[in-house]
């Protein structure tokens, strides 16, 4: 097992109260795996990306583990956690357009943070050269501020400098949002062709745009305020998702060649709930057409089939 | 990148047009006589003064139309020439300028670049802490909001009178001959601390705050949380930081450094300093209109150059700039 | 894929509790939280109170000689005498108003003159830009004293309330720098290209988009104007450009170190006035810093 992650609770420190933004997430991912996590924006996702790699205030760990390797990761340690960071677990954050520092050239940079992470630059330039032939960048990037290169380019860039000392988990947070969908697709694959390579050996992909993920994900995590709703194959996700508000997630997604008079395009009606004082029970149930009476005590997050996971009464139920 | 320098070139020269005729108008509008003031310390005949004052007026240039005044004045200033002073009479204004900038230099370059140095590095520790940051915050600013006179005075009667460490007044001691001695070294020494410290302090304060304020900026860049996302050691994000942040305080320094040449005014008067501020405030107690204009005109000079100069360095040291001009990226 | 179920939704499902506070009150709420506003303007209110009820506590003229000259600090003469045997205390309070008001007048001008200056280079941008920055430039170069000296020979009496729009005059264009490249931010947003594009006129555009947005702005620069001008105000009447027919705080330390307060140890003249202007001055700046705090939601502490 790559990753094995146990009742992990995060919350946010706020003066109004706790924010309970990860509250009690369990979930596995195998090693070559590429699980895609989606869900609405504020459900979590960026949350559990953080809470792996980067739990700084206002982030407070209340309970749980996060296991890598068969090794446990110190998470609520800020030092202890760095002997991990960019070594076995390694992100590419959503902010990634201004990531690299504005005043250094990028050669530069790459070489003074390898320097304190005592590895050697020299050692791993030919390494460096090779991977941006990979994602079609020239060398001479290096000699480069950020300020000279596109969007698309830092992205890559980022994608390189984050994966350089082949992390076993790498976390991609929402990083074809800002691309044009050619670009996207041209990362999306870039990403496939890292862990093909072994490079890196698993990945979590974060984003709201589940089309992204049926390309290159092999199972889909999909999460909502702040707890799993569902997690299987792609396939399985995609076609026949077991979950209400997966369903209405997949059934909200327009398909190619459907006009919208013949088909109205509906999304799902309502507002999450605030995670200030969330919701007792299941917390999908104000908006979920097939809640019930049970609903108000929380379904636990099983497996129903084989590798396929789901939290609410109704499925477990039918299953049962 | 021409067409950044041609536009900045045309505001400098039009600002420097117009803050010359400004500087060049300012005894003109001044009520009385100047000349008239100069020779009521001569008593005399009538004849003696009408000719005394016909003398003076061509001394002076103010024998021509005024227009024609104008004009002199552009020359004059080409060649270097501000004009005689009235107080101190028949010395040329630019001479006793010469003879106070070093002065000026003297005691405002170290104090200038030392508060620069100690006051960005205690600055960019206060980001280091809370606790730290509650003590240097309020002590830089209560520092920079103090008035130079105050903590002159206070110096001058604590160090100076109580104490009796330090003189008080002068730049080297009254009865001394400026010679390569040491007793001259000391004496000149012994003076010039005062006034460097009381200058050193406030500077101190407000680049404390500046750099505090710019380093906890940058501390929340996403470039500094990608480094500690990636475990970058605490002491590569804060390198960087103090590099960025450091960038426009730099710009703040130039300015300083340019403008040294304008005195600090009150300290000078406090310590009877003779820098060009000492003179200034001489000329305005004696009426002397001409020193004053031209001292202004020295300042203006020196503030417009050292701006520009600036504005060059800039470009060289921070790439946004730069590149920012050929249109940088896509 | 999707079945349309009816929902049934008899059982009462309690609502989620929503909180949605008011702009204003989420201010107050962190303004009463914050330290350094709470110092800040605690230390800056003490001294308005004694600027307006301390004269009330005296019966002297500042200016006539009332006691023994140069004696400290007594129960009967609480700041003590000066030199001549003026009493301290009142040229103090007296003083302290002369401060206040140069601050709200000469801030306060130079705040108004500054924000329209800013708005409007900020707005248009192009030539008329390029003309007010010019025109910035050339009074921020002029040292404020060629003027002042022109002034203060021409008008032998002066006042506070002139000192104090001469200040407003010349200190206007840090404000209006500052003031520029925050409308020059805002007025790019989308918010306003709607307003423009709406047709709206630009003045009312000015007021009503990017003023309210810019409120917080505003009033810190005014703080730091308000602070700054009784700095410069401090700076011209210690070397005897400042009013002639009143005192001031300047006007103290510049009579204390002209009669020799010094030289006879008379501290009670000289320390209090320029312990007033920083205690005053230091504590806008830092009230300024905790008003940024609670504006600004990315610096507040936990």
């Amino acid at each position: 097992m790559s990753l094995q992650t146990k009742n992990l609770r995060v919350y946010y420190q706020t003066l109004r109260g706790d924010v309970k933004a990860l509250d009690g997430v369990t979930f596995n991912i195998k090693d070559g795996e590429i699980m895609g996590l989606a869900g609405e924006s504020g459900c979590g996702k960026t949350t559990l990306a953080n809470s792996i790699i980067y739990l700084t205030p206002p982030m407070k760990y209340i309970d749980g583990s996060v296991e890598l390797d068969g090794e446990e990761l110190p998470i609520w340690d800020m030092d202890s956690m760095n002997t991990f960071r960019y070594k076995k677990v390694s992100i590419i954050p959503q902010y990634a357009m201004n990531a690299m520092n504005p005043t250094r050239k990028i050669g530069k940079m790459t070489e003074e943070l390898l320097v304190s992470k005592r590895v050697s630059y020299k050692k791993t330039r030919s390494e460096l050269e090779r991977r941006l032939d990979l994602v079609e960048l020239k060398n001479d990037i290096l000699g480069m501020y950020p300020i000279e290169l596109s969007g698309g380019m830092k992205q890559r860039m980022v994608l390189v400098l984050s994966t350089l000392l082949n992390p076993s988990l790498l976390i991609a947070d929402e990083i074809t949002s800002a691309l044009d969908v050619s670009t996207q697709k041209a990362v999306a694959e870039m990403l496939v062709e890292f862990r093909n390579r072994k490079i890196v050996k698993s990945m979590i992909v974060i984003t709201h745009d589940i089309s992204i993920l049926y390309q290159i994900a092999d199972s889909i995590l999909v999460m909502y305020a702040g707890k799993l709703a569902e997690k299987a194959s792609t396939d399985a996700i995609v076609h026949s998702p077991m979950h209400p508000y997966t369903r209405l997630l997949i059934s909200s997604l327009p398909k190619v060649g459907v006009k919208y008079s013949e088909k109205k395009l509906t999304g799902i009606k309502g507002n999450t709930p605030l995670l200030l004082n969330p919701p007792i029970g299941c917390r999908f149930r104000d908006r979920c057409p097939v809640a019930f009476d049970k609903c108000m005590e929380e379904p636990p997050f099983v497996e129903i089939e084989k590798d396929h996971f789901v939290a609410c009464w109704r499925e477990r139920d039918r299953n049962a | 990148m021409r067409r950044y320098f041609g536009r900045k070139i045309v505001v400098y020269l039009s600002t420097f047009f117009l803050a010359v005729t400004i500087d060049w108008a300012i005894p003109r509008f001044m009520p009385g006589n100047p000349i008239l003031n100069l020779l009521t310390r001569v008593a005399g005949r009538p004849e003696t003064v009408q000719h005394m004052y016909n003398y003076y007026s061509r001394i002076f240039g103010l024998d021509v139309p005024v227009w024609k005044q104008y004009i002199n004045f552009w020359i004059a200033l080409f060649h270097g020439d501000l004009g005689t002073s009235v107080l101190m009479f028949p010395q040329k204004v630019s001479a006793i300028i010469m003879r106070a900038v070093p002065y000026d230099i003297f005691l405002l370059v170290p104090a200038i670049l030392l508060s620069f140095y100690a006051g960005n590095k205690f600055g960019a520790f206060a980001a280091r802490t809370k606790w730290l940051d509650n003590t240097i915050l309020p002590l830089g600013y209560m520092l920079t909001a103090t008035p130079y006179m105050w903590l002159g005075i206070l110096l001058a009667w604590s160090l100076g009178i109580v104490a009796g460490i330090f003189p008080i007044a002068g730049a080297y001691g009254f009865n001394l001959q400026p010679s390569l001695s040491w007793v001259f070294i000391l004496s000149l020494l012994e003076h010039w601390f005062l006034p460097f410290v009381s200058l050193f302090l406030v500077y101190f304060g407000g680049w404390a705050i500046g750099m505090r304020n710019m380093i906890i900026y940058e501390l929340e860049a996403d470039y500094s949380h990608y480094l500690e996302a990636l475990g970058a050691p605490r002491s590569l994000v804060r390198k960087y930081a103090y590099r960025n942040a450091i960038l426009p305080q730099i710009t703040g320094l130039a300015l300083q450094l340019g403008v040294v040449v304008a005195g600090a005014l009150v300290t000078e008067v406090v310590f009877s300093y003779p820098g060009i501020g000492y003179w200034i405030l001489q000329a305005i107690q004696n009426q002397d209109y001409f020193l004053i204009q031209g001292c202004f005109l020295f300042i203006i000079i020196m503030v417009l150059v050292a701006n520009f100069i600036i504005d060059i360095v800039y470009v060289i040291v921070d790439p946004r700039t730069r590149l920012g001009m050929v249109g940088g990226s896509a | 894929m999707t079945e349309q179920i009816n929902i049934q939704k008899s059982e009462k499902i309690d609502k989620v509790p929503v909180i949605k506070p008011k702009k204003i009150n989420e201010f107050i709420y962190f303004a009463l939280r914050n330290n350094k506003l709470k110092i800040g303007l605690g230390v800056v209110l003490f001294f308005i109170l004694l600027a307006i009820i301390g004269p009330l506590f005296t019966k002297y003229d500042w200016n006539a000689y009332i006691g023994p000259m140069s004696q400290a600090p007594s129960r009967e003469f609480w700041f003590g005498t000066t030199t001549f045997g003026q009493d301290v205390y009142t040229q103090f309070v007296l003083g302290l108003r002369a401060a206040f008001l140069v601050g709200i007048i000469g801030g306060g001008l130079g705040t108004f003159i500054g924000i329209i200056i800013g708005f409007v280079a900020g707005y248009r941008g192009g030539i008329v830009d390029e003309v007010l920055n010019i025109l910035t430039n050339v009074v921020l170069v002029i040292p404020t004293f060629a003027l002042l000296l022109i002034i203060a020979a021409y008008l032998k009496v002066r006042g506070i309330m002139i000192e104090s729009v001469f200040i407003g005059l010349t200190a206007w264009p840090w404000a209006a720098r500052a003031i520029r490249a925050q409308t020059f931010s805002l007025r790019s947003r989308d918010f306003v290209d709607m307003a423009r594009m709406s047709g709206m006129k630009p003045l009312k555009i000015i007021f009503t988009e990017i003023a309210p947005n810019m409120m917080s702005y505003l009033l810190m620069t005014f703080i730091l104007q308000f602070g700054g001008a009784i700095l410069i105000a401090a700076t011209l009447d210690f070397i005897g450009l400042g009013p002639t027919n009143t005192i001031s705080l300047g006007l103290m330390m510049n009579y204390a170190v002209m009669w020799g307060a010094l030289q006879f140890g008379n501290w009670w003249w000289f320390v209090p006035p320029g312990f007033a202007i920083m205690a005053i001055v230091g504590s806008l700046y830092i009230m300024n810093v905790g008003l940024d705090e609670v504006f600004n939601p990315k610096l507040r502490e936990m």
